[in-house]
């Protein structure tokens, strides 16, 4: 057991307060293999925005209840906000920049500029992401698995119909449908 | 957040070491801990990181059961081969809940240990008995829309939040741990407590115990169950109630059937009274109503959760007759039919 586990508040507030190290860990973002001095309670989405500044993962809620800061983790879309940086040592991330870049859109991208799938845009990049996840479970076919799978990420907006128009789009184009 | 110390073992019994003192806590997903540690409701001064231990497996167990890693993710358990074929029950109760994002990083063994989501147990500025022992509880005579209509004491009303745990309520799955004192096997209807005076207790791990599994027994119940969730929106929601049911009938008959709820209580709801009365009986409309009187006999509303004691007999009685005939709830087509 490690000796800062204490049992008395005193101790526990002379823990709390004595200054951790930041930890290693190694992360491949968008493809590039980065090295990082991260500190335990930073989140994937705090990390991403504030140190590497990718700044197309959104803040919407921060506690897993909006989707937009979806990212795909080891291919996988989780809510960056829920994961600490620290416990991801040797993942790969990917976010809405490793997707696609002005000029060289990722298909889904396009299809969101051409359904016209946002207002505000805040929301999009979390949207993209999960939906490009979505795309590559090969689960969801009908318009009404779309609109499940798609769930996790909350549009105040409302611009429900369109994303769904534009994953469907993009779903048929991929022969996946 | 705090500031913590980080550890990240590779073996079990490290982790369980490491996990042994009073300020320690497990996590996994993180899905529920990480939330809570940003509201200043969990406060653990060592986080030890179990995702590097070897429990993510779902494997066949002898006797024709499952094993459901702790560290296996909601989704790879409820899109599993096995899972769909045999315990479809547990696949839909799971894919009832959250989010996919969530579901992929939330696990078996966390989806067991989540804590409430009583808005008093979240809000530090109020008083929860759960949070703080002694404190008070907001939500009796507060806004008590979510909360407990069973099996609720004076010191908290909080509900268990899970589907997933309904379900593996109503197939008696069972709960392998290990902790300081070796390892032991606890029944699913013996997992989760009631709050009586020690609403702080959610489950009956002693300090220190981490869940490693949970099996599933033989029988699945694959051709007559349901899982019937309904809630304010139609996805990415609590229940404000649910019922699984899973039931075999022979010969025209109910051979035997399990009920269990979501929703209403500090753990899933199972009432011995209501499963004999489906016992032999003609799977029907009168034998469904009494079954569902007995689960619910002794709910008391609170005020604004007073609505879910007529909605759950009713959604009993749905439950079972989509189980009956063979037409479990959609998780994608949310009409209730």
């Amino acid at each position: 057991m490690n000796d800062a586990v204490t049992t008395d508040r005193a101790s526990a507030r002379r823990v709390a307060a004595r200054p951790i190290a930041a930890m290693p860990v190694t992360l491949t973002v968008n493809g590039e293999r980065r090295e990082l001095e991260v500190e335990p309670w930073t989140s994937l989405l705090d990390l991403l925005r504030d140190k590497l500044d990718l700044t197309g993962t959104k803040k919407g809620c921060d506690h897993g209840q909006c989707g937009a800061c979806t990212v795909l983790v080891d291919g996988k879309r989780i809510n960056s906000c829920l994961k600490l940086a620290v416990s991801l040592d040797g993942a790969e991330v990917q976010t809405i920049e490793g997707l696609g870049q002005p000029g060289k859109l990722h298909p889904l991208q396009a299809a969101f500029i051409e359904h016209d799938a946002f207002q505000c845009g805040y929301c999009t990049p979390g949207q993209i992401c999960s939906g490009v996840a979505l795309i590559a479970e090969g689960r969801a076919k009908t318009r009404e698995e779309v609109r499940e799978a798609m769930s996790g990420n909350i549009c105040r907006c409302g611009a429900y119909t369109n994303i769904a128009d534009a994953v469907l789009e993009v779903l048929e184009k991929e022969g996946t449908r | 957040m705090i500031r913590f110390d980080y550890a990240r073992p590779d073996a079990v019994a490290d982790a369980v070491r490491a996990g042994a003192g009073e300020h320690a806590a497990f996590l996994a997903g993180g899905t529920n801990l990480v939330d809570l540690m940003k509201e200043n409701v969990a406060r653990p001064l060592e986080v030890v990181d179990i995702n590097r231990l070897p429990l993510g497996e779902i494997t066949d167990l002898d006797g024709g059961g499952l094993r459901l890693g702790a560290l296996a993710t909601n989704n790879d358990t409820a899109y599993d081969d096995r899972v769909q074929a045999r315990y479809p029950l547990l696949s839909s109760a799971i894919l009832a809940g959250a989010s996919p994002q969530l579901r992929n990083a939330a696990t078996n063994g966390g989806n067991l240990n989540q804590r409430t989501r009583c808005y008093y147990f979240y809000d530090v500025d109020t008083p929860c008995n759960k949070r703080e022992p002694g404190a008070g509880c907001g939500a009796i005579g507060g806004v008590n829309r979510i909360h407990a209509i069973l099996g609720a004491s004076s010191q908290c009303i909080a509900t268990h939040p899970s589907d997933m745990c309904v379900a593996l309520a109503a197939l008696d799955a069972q709960v392998q741990v290990t902790g300081p004192e070796g390892d032991r096997t606890i029944a699913f209807a013996d997992y989760h407590r009631l709050p009586g005076d020690e609403p702080w207790r959610d489950n009956s791990l002693k300090p220190g115990e981490l869940v490693t599994a949970v099996d599933l027994p033989p029988e699945d119940f694959s051709t007559n169950y349901t899982y019937l969730k309904l809630r304010d929106r139609l996805s990415y929601a609590f229940a404000l109630v649910s019922v699984a049911v899973a039931m075999r009938i022979e010969d025209g008959r109910i051979a035997e059937a399990r009920l269990a709820l979501g929703g209403v209580a500090h753990k899933p709801w199972r009432s011995a009274e209501a499963e004999a009365a489906l016992s032999g009986a003609d799977p029907g409309k009168p034998a469904f109503a009494l079954a569902a009187d007995a689960l619910i006999a002794g709910a008391v509303g609170q005020g604004d959760n007073s609505f879910k004691i007529d909605l759950a007999r009713r959604a009993t009685v749905r439950a079972l007759e989509q189980a009956a005939a063979g037409t479990p709830q959609s998780q994608t087509d949310k009409r209730i039919r």
